[in-house]
């Protein structure tokens, strides 16, 4: 009996670049993708720094209005597909077979091709940058006809390139579904699943039925460019308002997407460092279903200026203020966490916390945008720029960044540089807030969105934007220093790595063994 | 001043309307729905406040006395259906006393009926369109900002992106409703002190209204992504008395005719040079470039181009009717015949395009009609 569990045991990684390419393994797909997303973090955060630096003053100083909404553009695609998204991947990569106590995701060949197909993808949309007419110049959101009659010859290279995303997050999603409803450790029962895993199990829902929308709306636009339909042409009997329909049923769930693990990481990190079990876990798994549920049935308020019928207006905005309901019961559970426990204040705990704070905020400027005659004036100004920073940035980027210190141990054995990774939080802290906040401002006064230049009273705010900006695209380098240090050198890590942790994947040694579980966990 | 909350609070009221300057929330507008929409707002506002008070208050309270350092023991509570249920509902009831306001001036934004002057406003790229319906007055509206200041060898000046050649007119305290479509791609009409911000659509009529109460000038922006400037498309609004507005509208006619006149007389090439490169810099710099190149790629350039040089009818047709499926649009509506003839003029005979050719306006006038 215990040979054969020798024989059929694979002790570690094959060396060399084969191991990268050709792996099948969790951990080592998880690292991939992390560090894929923290490339293209880098390079869409540039994109940013290109913006902020061109709107420092008024005028036009560095780039041109061409130039300037392609690289809106690629920004927004680049962070939402190639730095959040895979980023969630690859932490749920690494955790959640560990959190399950599986020894591997349940279909690892696919693991490997999920991953791999996104450095092509990526490679061909930036490279619309080097074609003639420019890369996509029409906003993320890319509504027809800008984006079919009037955009540039390399819309149908992107147009391939979000298909190539899609195919990567809908194999990705099946693979987390099956490994968490097939691979759990006997004992572990759907309520005691850890909410890392519940919210990622919801998300990768979510991605499945979402994610064939978008593909499906990008094929109408291929049609409508190179076959000769009219799904978004008036003049041939199409509706430019089907396309942001259809966007939008894609797009609004896909915003629970790049938040729904966010609180699922929060709520691993905020128990550990209150030493106190997590708040409500009943209440806030069936509150990031009724979210998710919910985002299904509010898309339209991303349109409520395009002429909709009163009752229309009407149910959206009360289906979209219903959301608030949910989201305040996981804000008040995490709260309720903190309140009589007994914290500490690590840096992942600093990211948690700021993440609360600043998500919050987020959703409050969200229920302002939820009412309908007042959205009217929000609409497309920097108002909501500001408001989905707040989740995005302070949102769903603090909270990877805190899931990345609290697991850094775990995954190489080593502490990081808690001193470092402290200066990090504060930079990013305040780079963030002086970056975002001053947007609400301007936008309530009246500046719309992807603008290349703009009025004069706009200017102080602006200027103090881009100084904010500045601080935190260049204090990610003190996080590349700090991970790398950690990985070369380092304290030490033992097994369990945080004083009030809990859950399975601190029973395993730091750093993780190759194949975490060879013999199934017994969970009671 | 000698109780000192009242003086701070006093201070802080102060120094709130020192801040209008600064621009720092929304405008209270001038008509009846504007300031609904800003009592609105500001009431969500302070209730939003109130609950991140209360929130932040009990997390900064954890914070400071629920530390490991202080000395804190966790305690050992993780649920409680009672609360867990009284935060749900509490929210509930926050919700519905927001949502009856909302609702209540919703529907009086949607009140589209009884109008006194219909406007429809068409979005171009990157113009505006009013024409003003039974009035036989219509008109273009851009930028007005000069291109040496956007590309900082000027002065900016005070309106600086927010002025137009041609504004829209509209008479104070009456209700106006404004019809909203679009020529190429899609654009969103804002001006925020009459709370009206609709999508102009392609294929679509949407509409809004308004009735401003107090004369004067306001200003807004395009607020949808359409294309390289869509950040040059302002919208200026002047809101006259009901006198001055006749006295406007009357004049605007006269203008129209006087117009039609001028496209009998004869012109030299040098006249129509002289016009055309002032209508060329207004409407046709943006894409085809100073120095008549375009921008490679995206907007042909028309120096030595087979338009330009060519048969002089075809290329009278493309400016008159624009190329379908381009940015290239039709611009017979948007300039009287004397300044259409004058630019094909300019483009036949500018940057060492020496045709020689001279576009008659009466010629452009036939056309025309």
């Amino acid at each position: 009996m215990n040979t054969s569990v020798a024989a059929t045991h694979h002790h570690g990684p094959a060396s060399g670049i084969g191991r990268w390419l050709f792996t099948t393994n969790h951990k080592d797909i998880g690292t991939l993708y992390l560090w894929f997303s923290f490339a293209m973090f880098l390079t869409g955060g540039c994109m940013a720094l290109m913006i902020r630096a061109e709107l420092f003053q008024p005028g036009l100083q560095l780039i041109q209005p061409e130039f300037f909404n392609q690289m809106t553009t690629m920004h927004g695609l680049i962070m939402v597909f190639g730095a959040v998204m895979p980023a969630f991947v690859g932490l749920a990569n690494w955790m959640i077979p560990m959190m399950v106590g599986a020894p591997d995701m349940a279909l690892p060949r696919m693991n490997n091709w999920s991953f791999w197909i996104l450095p092509f993808a990526f490679a061909m949309m930036l490279s619309t940058l080097l074609m003639e007419g420019g890369a996509p110049n029409f906003g993320w959101t890319f509504y027809a006809p800008l984006s079919t009659t009037y955009a540039p010859p390399s819309v149908t290279y992107f147009i391939f390139a979000v298909h190539m995303m899609g195919i990567s997050s809908i194999m990705g999603a099946i693979n987390i579904i099956a490994t968490i409803l097939n691979l759990r450790a006997p004992g572990m029962t759907m309520m005691k699943l850890p909410l890392f895993v519940w919210t990622w199990l919801i998300t990768a829902f979510l991605l499945i039925a979402v994610m064939p929308v978008l593909a499906g709306v990008v094929t109408m636009m291929l049609m409508d460019i190179h076959f000769g339909t009219s799904f978004f042409n008036a003049a041939g009997g199409g509706d430019p308002v089907l396309f942001q329909h259809v966007f939008w049923f894609f797009g609004h769930p896909e915003v629970y997407i790049m938040i729904l693990p966010a609180f699922g990481i929060v709520s691993e990190i905020i128990p550990t460092f209150a030493r106190k079990k997590l708040f409500g876990y009943a209440s806030m798994v069936y509150a990031t279903a009724s979210i998710a549920l919910l985002s299904f049935i509010v898309w339209v308020h991303h349109m409520f200026t395009v002429g909709l019928p009163l009752a229309g207006e009407l149910f959206f905005m009360f289906a979209t203020m219903l959301i608030a309901v949910p989201t305040g019961v996981k804000v008040f559970n995490w709260v309720a966490t903190m309140f009589r426990g007994s914290m500490t204040f690590e840096t992942p705990m600093l990211f948690a916390l700021a993440f609360v704070v600043l998500f919050t905020i987020g959703g409050f400027s969200g229920l302002m945008l939820a009412i309908a005659p007042v959205d009217f004036q929000y609409h497309d100004t920097y108002f909501v720029v500001a408001h989905f920073h707040y989740v995005l940035v302070p949102g769903a980027v603090f909270a990877i960044m805190a899931g990345a210190y609290y697991w850094l141990p775990k995954w190489c054995g080593n502490y990081y540089n808690e001193t470092m990774g402290k200066v990090h939080f504060w930079c990013s802290f305040i780079g963030v807030n002086i970056t975002f906040f001053p947007m609400h401002f301007i936008g309530l006064a009246g500046m719309p969105r992807r603008i290349p230049d703009y009025a004069l009273q706009f200017a102080d705010f602006n200027a103090v934007a881009s100084v904010g900006a500045f601080i935190f695209g260049f204090s990610q380098l003190i996080f590349l220093y700090n991970v790398i240090s950690c990985i070369r050198k380092g304290k030490p890590a033992s097994a369990r790595v945080w004083e009030g942790s809990h859950g399975l994947e601190w029973t395993v040694a730091s750093p993780a063994p190759y194949h975490s579980f060879s013999e199934p966990p017994q969970v009671k | 001043m000698q109780r000192t909350p009242l003086g701070i609070a006093a201070l802080l009221l102060i120094s709130g309307h020192a801040r209008a300057d600064w621009e720092v929330n929304l405008t209270r507008g001038i008509t009846e729905i504007s300031r609904e929409v800003y009592d609105l707002h500001m009431i969500i506002f302070w209730i939003c406040v109130a609950i991140g008070v209360v929130v932040f208050g009990v997390m900064l309270w954890s914070v400071i006395y629920h530390r490991k350092s202080r000395g804190a023991k966790a305690h050992n509570f993780h649920e409680n259906v009672l609360v867990e249920i009284t935060w749900t509902l509490i929210p509930f009831v926050i919700l519905i006393a927001m949502a009856v306001p909302a609702t209540a001036t919703l529907i009086k934004m949607y009140d589209n009926t009884e109008a006194e002057l219909d406007i429809q406003v068409t979005g171009y790229q990157w113009k505006w369109r009013y024409q003003y319906l039974g009035q036989d007055v219509d008109f273009f509206s851009s930028l007005a900002t000069p291109r040496e200041q956007i590309n900082n060898t000027s002065e900016k000046g005070e309106h600086y992106l927010l002025e137009v050649d041609n504004p829209l007119v509209i008479p104070a305290g009456k209700k106006v409703r404004f019809l909203l479509t679009a020529n190429d791609v899609i654009h969103s009409w804002w001006v925020p002190d009459l709370a009206v911000k609709k999508d102009a659509i392609p294929g679509f009529i949407n509409e809004a209204w308004a009735i401003a109460d107090v004369p004067g000038v306001y200003r807004g922006q395009c607020a949808e992504l359409c294309g390289k400037d869509h950040g040059f498309m302002p919208i200026v609004v002047e809101v006259k008395p009901q006198a001055e507005f006749e006295a406007w509208l009357a004049e605007v006619k006269q203008a129209d005719q006087a117009k039609a006149a001028a496209a009998e007389k004869s012109w030299s090439l040098a006249e129509l040079m002289e016009t055309g490169e002032e209508v060329y810099n207004k409407a046709c710099l943006a894409c085809h470039q100073a120095n008549g190149e375009g921008i490679p790629g995206a907007f042909p350039g028309l120096k030595n181009s087979p338009v330009a040089l060519g048969d002089p009818a075809a290329h009278i047709d493309i400016v008159l009717n624009g190329k379908p499926g381009t940015a290239m649009q039709a611009f017979r509506d948007q300039f009287s015949a004397v300044e259409l003839a004058a630019v094909i003029t300019y483009e036949r005979n500018a940057w060492g395009n020496k045709t020689g050719d001279i576009i008659a306006p009466a010629q452009i006038a036939a056309l025309k009609q």
